[in-house]
C-alpha cells in the first residue's frame, strides 16, 4: 500500500515550497531537511517539522529523517537526489514511497547513451552520434562531445572543425570526471540552429500515460535556461501531435510513472526534431504546463505515486492561453552571467495576483556560493503570447529587489525585444539577438530617481528624529545653505541639493534654481514623490549604506556617500584580493616567499573555473590569510605583499 | 490622560475676502520681501570675494561649517540674523548665533564668521555672543563655538579706519564678562564645545583655553597669547604660527587641543561625536498632547496685521493660527476682557497664552497677574502675544488703582519662573512692554514680527506730549507760540520716533531674536517649547495663589 499522510522533502529552497505548497493542499503533514548554510532559510517555515542534515545529497540521512518524522514518502524536487537510482532504490526498499518513476527508469535514462538506444527502440528520431572515441568524427561536423552522465552544460563541447577534436574531447572528459565522478564522453551531430522543445509526459501505475504538451526553452546562457513558455511559439499542430507521440512511445516503453520531460532538439530550418533526453524529474520550467493546461503536475505526482490513476486521458487534456517563465538569477550578465553572491536586502514583487512567483528567498536570504544562485521563477499566463511576455516584462520590471546583481535587466530586455516577440527563439538567441545586458537609466531617470532617494532619506531622518520631530523638514529660521545629500553609483556621485519650501514642497539645487519636488507620500518602505511634474511610487529599502530604489525601470541601488569621513587603516599596497566568489583551491606561496609581478600566487575556484589571481607587484608575502578549500567572498583578502618601500610614514 | 485638550477650537470671524485683509497680506508679504533680501545680505557675510578666497584654502564659510554639524534635515532657529541693521557693519555683525540639533541634542551654536573683519569681534558680534552665552545658561543647551576670529576689533580702540559712524556701544569694558560666562555654564555642568577653525589669538585663545573639549584642526588651528609679531616685538623670539600654536603642537605638546582634526568636515564630525557622548537628557516633559495642525490656515496671518496699528485686531485670530488644532480654553473670557488669556498647546507642549485686545485696565492687568500665578501652579509655559499700547490712563483708572494693579501684573511677570516666550506682534508701547513679559524681564525669547513697533510711546503721543510741554513753557515765559514751527516740530519728531520704534531698527540693535514671518510663529514657539525643556520647568512657590 502506497498511501501516506506526511511527505518529506529532500530539497531546499524554492522546489521544496513548491512541494510543500501542493502538498498541505492535499491534506499532507509535511518534513523539511535543512543543512547549515540553509538555517534561516524560508522554506523550512512552510514545513511542519524541519530535520538537520549534513548534505542534500546525503541519502542515508535523509531516510533516517523520514523514518524519524513518521513521513510515509520522500519527493526530491529536482537537482540534489531527484535523478538517483540508487536513493530511489533505497528509499522504495525502505519502504517509504518515492514520489518519482521507477529507480529502474531513472537509472535507464541517467546513461545518455543507454537513452539514446532506448529512443531508437521506441522509433523516435535521434541525432547521429557515436560512444566510440575513435570514430566521433564519423556523426559530422560541427558536432558536440558530451558527457555521457552529464547535464547542465558541464563537459559540453561544440567542435566546428576535425584539428579541434583532440583537445575538446580531453578537456570534456576532464570536466566530465569532476563533476559528474565519470569521464565517459560521446559525440552527437551539432545542429547550428537548433530549439530546445520538450514534452512533458505523465504516467501512472496502472498504465494511464500522457503528455501536456511542450515547452520551448531555447532561451539559454551558459547551456541553462532562462526564459521557458508553453506552448512553444514555433511548433505547429502537426509537429505536437508527432513529438507527443514520439514522447508517448518511449515513455511507454519505460512503463513511465510519474512526471517526466522527454527532451528534443528542433532544427529551425527543416522544423526536424531529435530525442536529446529524458529527464526523470520534475523541472524546473514545470510551471508553464501547469499554466496552460490547468493541472497541478506536483499534486499528479503525489497522487500517482499514492497509487491513484491520472482519470484522465489524452483527449481530455486540454490547453488555454500561452504561458512565459523567467529564472531570475543572481549573476552578473554584464560579466558574462558569473554567479554573484550577496544578501537580499529587498525584495518584494509587485502586489499582482496573477503573476506567480515561486521562490525561495527574502528580504534577509544570503545567495552564497553553496547553491544555485536561483532567486525566484516568474511565471505569467494570458490569452496570448505577446500580452504573457508582456506581463512577464511588466512583473520583473516592478520587482523590488537589492542586495544582489541578478539578470532582471537581461530578463526583460529579452522578454520585450522584436525577436523573442516574434518567436524567433534559437539557442544561440542571446550571442545573435545581443539583448541588453543591463538597464542603464538615462540621465534624467538618474536624476529622479537621486531626488527620489534624497527626499526619502530626508523623511527617514524626521521620522526617525527625536528631538523636535515635529517641525517641518529643514526648518530654517535665518540662511544656511540647501540640505545636501551624496549618492553614488558605479561610483559615479551625484549630489542632490534641496530646500523646504514653505508650501511643503522643495526647491532642488544649491541655489534652488533646479527644479521642483513635492513628497505625496512617505513610508519607511516607499515613497510617492513628484519630481518636475512627473510623480512616481518608488519602493525604497535601506540596507546600511545603500538604498534600494524601484521606480518604473527596476531598481536602482544608491550608495549613499556619508558626509564624514572616518580616518581609516589603508589597505596594504601589495594586498590580493578574491575578484570573485569562490573556492581557494591552490595557494602557491607561503609568507616569506619572494614573488615577481605576475606570478599566480593563488587558484581560486568559481563554479567549476580556474581563476589565476596573480602578484601586482614584485616584493615578500607577508602574510597568508586563506587556505585551501576556504569558500570565500568577493574582495576578501588573500595575502599581502610587501614591497619593500619604505612605509614607516603610514 | 487625553490626547488633545479638551477645549474645542476657536471659532474665527477673520474675512479674507476683506480689502483691508488683502491690503494687509500685500504689505506683509513686501515686508517680508525686504526681510528675505536682508538674510541675503547677511549671508553673503564678508562678499563673494572673501569667500572665494576662504574656501580655496580649504576652509567653509560659517554657514557651511553649521549646516554640516547639525543633524540632517533638523531645524535651525538663528538668533538676531539682522544685527547691525543700518549700521556701518556688516548685515549679522560678523556672527552667526542659533540653536540646532547635534546629535539628537539641541545645542546654542556661536561662530565667527572669518570673512568679516577676519572674524574681529564687532561690537554687535560681542552683544550676540553674550546672547549666545545667556541662551546657554538660561535653558541649558550645550553651548558650542566655532571660533576663527582675529581678536578685538581694534580699529575702535586706535579710531583707525575710514573715519565713518560706529555704533556707540562700549564693549571694551564688556569683554572679559564672556569668559566669566563660559566658565559659569561649565560650572552649572552646560557643555562648552570648542572647535578652533583658524586663528584664536590672545583674548580669543581664552574660549578654547575655557572650554570643556578643544577641537583643533591640523595646518589650520592657530591658539597663542601672542601671534609671532607680537612675540617678536615682546621678547625678540623668532617664531612661526604653527610652532607657535599650531593644532600639532597643541595635541601632542601643550595639551591645549583635545582633539586633532584631519580638515574642517574632520572637525565638524568629532563635534558630532563629543556632543554625543555628552550624555544630554532633558529635564523638562515630553510634549504632552498629539500635535494637530491649526484649524484655521497659518497663511491667513499674513493679513492680520495691518501696517497701521490704530486698525483693531483680535489676538485670538493669531491664537487659532498657532496652536494644536486651534484649541484654546480662554479664561475668565467675561472678565478684564481686553487681555486675553488661556491655555492651548503648540507641537503638543501646554502653553498658557497672553494676548492684547486693547489696552490694559486695571481688571485686565488684574486676570493677568491671576493667570500667571495659575500658570506657575501647573509648571505650564508662557506666551505673550504683544499689540500693547499701554496701561489705561485718565482719572477714573488712576482711582481705580491702574498703578497699583498694573504693578501687580508686573509683580507676577516678573516672579514668575516658567519659561516666557514672548512674540510682539504690533504696539509694545511703555509700560505695556515690561507687563507683557517685554525682553528685559527675564523672559527666554522674544520675536517680532515686521508689523511690531516698540518705543516708549507712541510717535504720535510723544510728539503731541512734547508740544505740549513746549507751548507750557511758551505761556510760562509770555512768549507767542510759534504753531507753523510747532507743527514743524511735531512732525520731525513723530517720522523719528516712528523711524526708531521699527522692527528692523529693534532687531538690529539686537533688543529681540529675530524678525519671524507671521507663518513661522508657531513653529518658533513649539521649537523654544522645546529648548525651554533642558531646563526643569518650575513655576513660582511660596505662596498660594491671589484672587486678584
Amino acid at each position: 500500500m502506497s498511501r501516506y499522510s506526511t511527505l518529506l522533502v529532500a530539497n531546499r529552497g524554492e522546489i521544496a515550497r513548491r512541494v510543500f505548497r501542493t502538498a498541505r493542499a492535499m491534506g499532507l503533514r509535511t518534513v523539511a531537511v535543512f543543512v547549515d548554510a540553509d538555517t534561516d532559510a524560508l522554506f523550512l517555515a512552510d514545513a511542519d517539522e524541519a530535520v538537520r542534515i549534513e548534505s542534500y545529497l546525503d541519502g542515508a540521512a535523509i531516510i533516517d529523517a523520514a523514518r524519524a518524522t513518521g513521513a510515509g514518502a520522500v519527493h526530491p524536487g529536482y537537482g540534489f537526489l531527484a535523478e538517483n537510482a540508487d536513493f530511489a532504490r533505497a528509499v522504495s526498499e525502505g519502504d517509504l514511497v518515492w514520489v518519482g518513476p521507477s529507480p529502474d527508469a531513472i537509472a535507464a535514462m541517467g546513461d545518455k547513451i543507454a537513452a539514446k538506444a532506448l529512443a531508437v527502440e521506441a522509433d523516435v528520431p535521434v541525432l547521429p552520434s557515436t560512444d566510440d572515441p575513435d570514430h566521433f568524427e564519423t556523426v559530422g561536423f560541427p558536432l558536440l562531445v558530451k558527457a555521457a552522465a552529464g547535464g547542465g552544460g558541464k563537459g559540453m563541447r561544440i567542435v566546428q572543425t576535425a584539428d579541434q577534436l583532440a583537445d575538446a574531447v580531453e578537456s570534456a572528459r576532464r570536466e566530465a570526471g569532476a563533476g559528474f565522478g565519470d569521464d565517459r564522453v560521446f559525440a552527437e551531430r551539432y545542429v547550428a540552429r537548433s530549439r530546445h522543445v520538450e514534452i512533458q509526459v505523465l504516467g501512472d501505475q496502472h498504465g494511464g500515460l500522457v503528455h501536456l504538451g511542450e515547452r520551448e526553452c531555447s532561451i539559454q546562457r551558459r547551456h541553462q535556461k532562462i526564459i521557458e513558455e508553453s506552448p512553444s511559439p514555433f511548433i505547429d499542430d502537426a509537429t505536437r501531435s508527432a513529438m507527443g507521440e514520439a514522447a508517448l512511445r518511449l515513455a511507454s516503453l519505460l512503463s513511465y510513472q510519474s512526471a517526466g520531460t522527454v527532451e528534443f532538439l528542433v532544427d529551425d530550418r527543416s522544423g526536424d526534431f531529435f530525442f536529446l533526453e529524458i529527464n526523470t524529474r520534475l523541472q524546473v520550467e514545470h510551471p508553464v504546463t501547469e499554466a496552460v493546461t490547468g493541472i497541478d503536475l506536483v499534486r499528479e505526482q503525489l497522487r500517482i505515486a499514492q497509487g491513484e490513476a491520472l482519470g484522465y486521458e489524452q483527449s481530455d487534456v486540454a490547453f488555454a492561453g500561452h504561458s512565459v517563465q523567467a529564472r531570475l538569477y543572481a549573476e552578473d550578465p554584464a560579466n558574462d552571467f558569473l554567479p554573484a553572491t550577496g544578501t537580499i536586502e529587498a525584495f518584494e514583487p509587485h502586489a499582482d495576483p496573477s503573476v506567480r512567483w515561486d521562490t525561495g528567498v527574502g528580504p534577509g536570504s544570503v545567495i552564497g556560493t553553496g547553491f544555485d544562485p536561483m532567486i525566484a521563477k516568474v511565471i505569467t499566463h494570458r490569452p496570448t503570447r505577446t500580452e504573457a511576455a508582456g506581463a512577464l516584462a511588466l512583473a520583473l520590471e516592478r520587482l523590488h529587489i537589492g542586495g544582489v546583481v541578478t539578470n532582471r535587466d537581461f530578463l526583460t530586455a529579452v522578454l520585450r525585444s522584436d525577436a523573442f516577440l516574434a518567436g524567433d527563439t534559437t539557442t544561440d538567441f542571446i550571442d545573435r539577438v545581443e539583448p541588453a545586458r543591463r538597464h542603464d537609466a538615462d540621465d534624467h531617470e538618474r536624476r529622479r530617481l537621486a531626488v527620489a532617494a534624497a527626499l526619502w532619506m530626508q523623511a527617514a531622518n524626521r521620522h526617525d528624529a527625536v528631538t523636535l520631530p515635529t517641525l517641518p523638514s529643514g526648518w530654517r529660521i535665518g540662511r544656511l545653505p540647501a540640505e545636501r545629500i551624496e549618492l553614488a553609483h558605479d561610483d559615479q556621485p551625484v549630489t542632490v541639493h534641496y530646500r523646504p519650501r514653505r508650501d511643503g514642497g522643495f526647491a532642488l539645487g544649491l541655489r534652488g534654481d533646479e527644479g521642483r519636488a513635492r513628497v505625496h507620500r512617505w513610508s519607511p518602505a516607499d515613497i510617492d514623490v513628484e519630481v518636475d511634474g512627473r510623480r512616481c511610487t518608488y519602493r525604497v529599502a535601506r540596507a546600511h549604506d545603500r538604498l534600494h530604489v524601484t521606480g518604473a525601470g527596476g531598481t536602482f541601488t544608491w550608495q549613499l556617500v556619508p558626509r564624514f569621513s572616518v580616518p581609516h587603516i589603508e589597505m596594504p599596497g601589495g594586498a590580493v584580493t578574491a575578484p570573485m566568489p569562490g573556492k581557494v583551491v591552490e595557494v602557491r606561496v607561503k609568507a616569506g616567499d619572494e614573488v615577481e609581478a605576475g606570478q599566480v600566487v593563488v587558484v581560486l575556484e568559481a563554479m567549476k573555473m580556474e581563476n589565476h589571481l596573480r602578484a601586482a607587484q614584485p616584493g615578500t608575502v607577508t602574510e597568508v590569510r586563506v587556505g585551501v578549500g576556504d569558500q570565500i567572498e568577493k574582495d576578501v583578502l588573500l595575502l599581502v605583499i610587501d614591497d619593500g618601500r619604505e612605509t614607516s610614514d603610514r | 490622560m487625553t490626547r488633545t485638550l479638551l477645549a474645542p477650537p476657536l471659532p474665527s470671524a477673520l474675512d479674507t475676502g476683506d480689502a483691508q485683509f488683502r491690503q494687509n497680506r500685500e504689505d506683509m508679504l513686501e515686508q517680508l520681501a525686504q526681510i528675505e533680501e536682508l538674510l541675503d545680505e547677511a549671508d553673503a557675510g564678508g562678499g563673494p570675494e572673501r569667500m572665494e578666497r576662504l574656501r580655496s584654502r580649504g576652509k567653509l564659510p560659517i554657514r557651511e561649517r553649521i549646516a554640516n554639524v547639525l543633524d540632517p534635515d533638523s531645524p535651525f532657529l538663528e538668533i538676531s540674523p539682522l544685527a547691525a541693521y543700518k549700521s556701518d557693519y556688516v548685515m549679522g555683525g560678523g556672527m552667526v548665533v542659533g540653536i540646532g540639533v547635534i546629535a539628537g541634542t539641541e545645542c546654542v551654536i556661536m561662530g565667527n564668521d572669518p570673512t568679516v573683519l577676519a572674524g574681529a569681534l564687532t561690537p554687535y558680534a560681542a552683544k550676540k555672543w553674550m546672547r549666545a552665552l545667556e541662551i546657554a545658561r538660561d535653558n541649558r543647551l550645550p553651548y558650542i563655538s566655532f571660533v576663527e576670529s582675529a581678536g578685538g576689533d581694534l580699529r575702535v580702540q586706535t579710531g583707525d579706519g575710514e573715519g565713518r559712524r560706529r555704533a556707540q556701544l562700549d564693549h571694551f569694558a564688556e569683554t572679559g564678562r564672556f569668559f566669566y560666562e563660559m566658565i559659569e555654564l561649565s560650572k552649572m555642568e552646560i557643555p562648552t564645545v570648542c572647535v578652533v577653525f583658524g586663528s584664536s589669538t590672545a583674548g580669543g585663545a581664552y574660549q578654547p583655553g575655557l572650554s570643556d573639549y578643544t577641537i583643533m584642526v591640523k595646518e589650520q588651528s592657530k591658539m597663542f597669547l601672542a601671534g609671532p609679531p607680537l612675540v617678536k616685538m615682546a621678547t625678540g623670539e623668532e617664531s612661526d604660527d604653527e610652532t607657535l600654536g599650531g593644532a600639532e603642537m597643541h595635541t601632542t605638546v601643550s595639551g591645549g587641543g583635545d582633539y586633532f582634526a584631519e580638515d574642517e568636515m574632520d572637525a565638524l564630525r568629532l563635534c558630532r561625536e563629543v556632543v554625543s557622548h555628552l550624555n544630554w537628557r532633558k529635564p523638562g516633559p515630553e510634549p504632552r498632547f498629539d500635535v494637530e495642525p491649526p484649524a484655521h490656515d497659518p497663511e491667513d496671518l499674513l493679513g492680520i496685521m495691518s501696517r497701521d496699528l490704530t486698525k483693531p485686531v483680535d489676538v485670538r485670530d493669531v491664537i487659532a493660527r498657532t496652536t494644536d488644532g486651534s484649541r484654546f480654553e480662554q479664561f475668565k473670557p467675561r472678565w478684564g476682557a481686553t487681555m486675553v488669556c488661556g491655555w492651548a498647546s503648540i507641537h503638543g507642549y501646554p502653553v498658557g497664552i497672553l494676548g492684547n485686545n486693547g489696552v490694559i485696565y486695571p481688571d485686565a492687568a488684574q486676570k493677568a497677574a491671576h493667570f500667571i500665578q495659575l500658570c506657575n501652579q501647573i509648571d505650564v509655559p508662557l506666551v505673550f502675544l504683544q499689540n500693547i499700547t499701554g496701561f489705561m490712563v485718565g482719572k477714573d483708572f488712576e482711582a481705580d488703582g491702574i498703578i497699583k494693579k498694573g504693578s501687580q501684573m508686573i509683580n507676577a511677570v516678573s516672579n514668575s519662573t516658567v519659561p516666557h516666550l514672548t512674540v510682539i506682534i504690533g504696539s509694545s508701547y511703555g509700560a505695556g512692554t515690561y507687563g507683557m513679559s517685554g525682553r528685559s524681564f527675564g523672559n527666554r525669547f522674544t520675536f517680532r514680527w515686521h508689523t511690531a513697533k516698540i518705543a516708549v510711546m507712541g510717535p504720535k503721543q510723544i510728539a503731541g506730549v512734547m508740544s505740549q510741554v513746549r507751548r507750557g513753557q511758551a505761556a510760562r515765559a509770555g512768549i507767542e507760540f510759534d504753531e507753523e514751527e510747532d507743527a514743524e516740530t511735531v512732525a520731525q519728531v513723530e517720522a523719528i520716533q516712528e523711524k526708531g520704534s521699527l522692527a528692523l531698527r529693534a532687531t538690529g540693535a539686537i533688543t529681540d531674536d529675530g524678525i519671524v514671518d507671521p507663518r513661522d510663529t508657531r513653529d518658533v514657539l513649539g521649537m523654544c517649547l522645546s529648548v525651554v525643556r533642558n531646563r526643569p520647568i518650575d513655576g513660582a512657590e511660596g505662596y498660594g495663589v491671589f484672587r486678584l
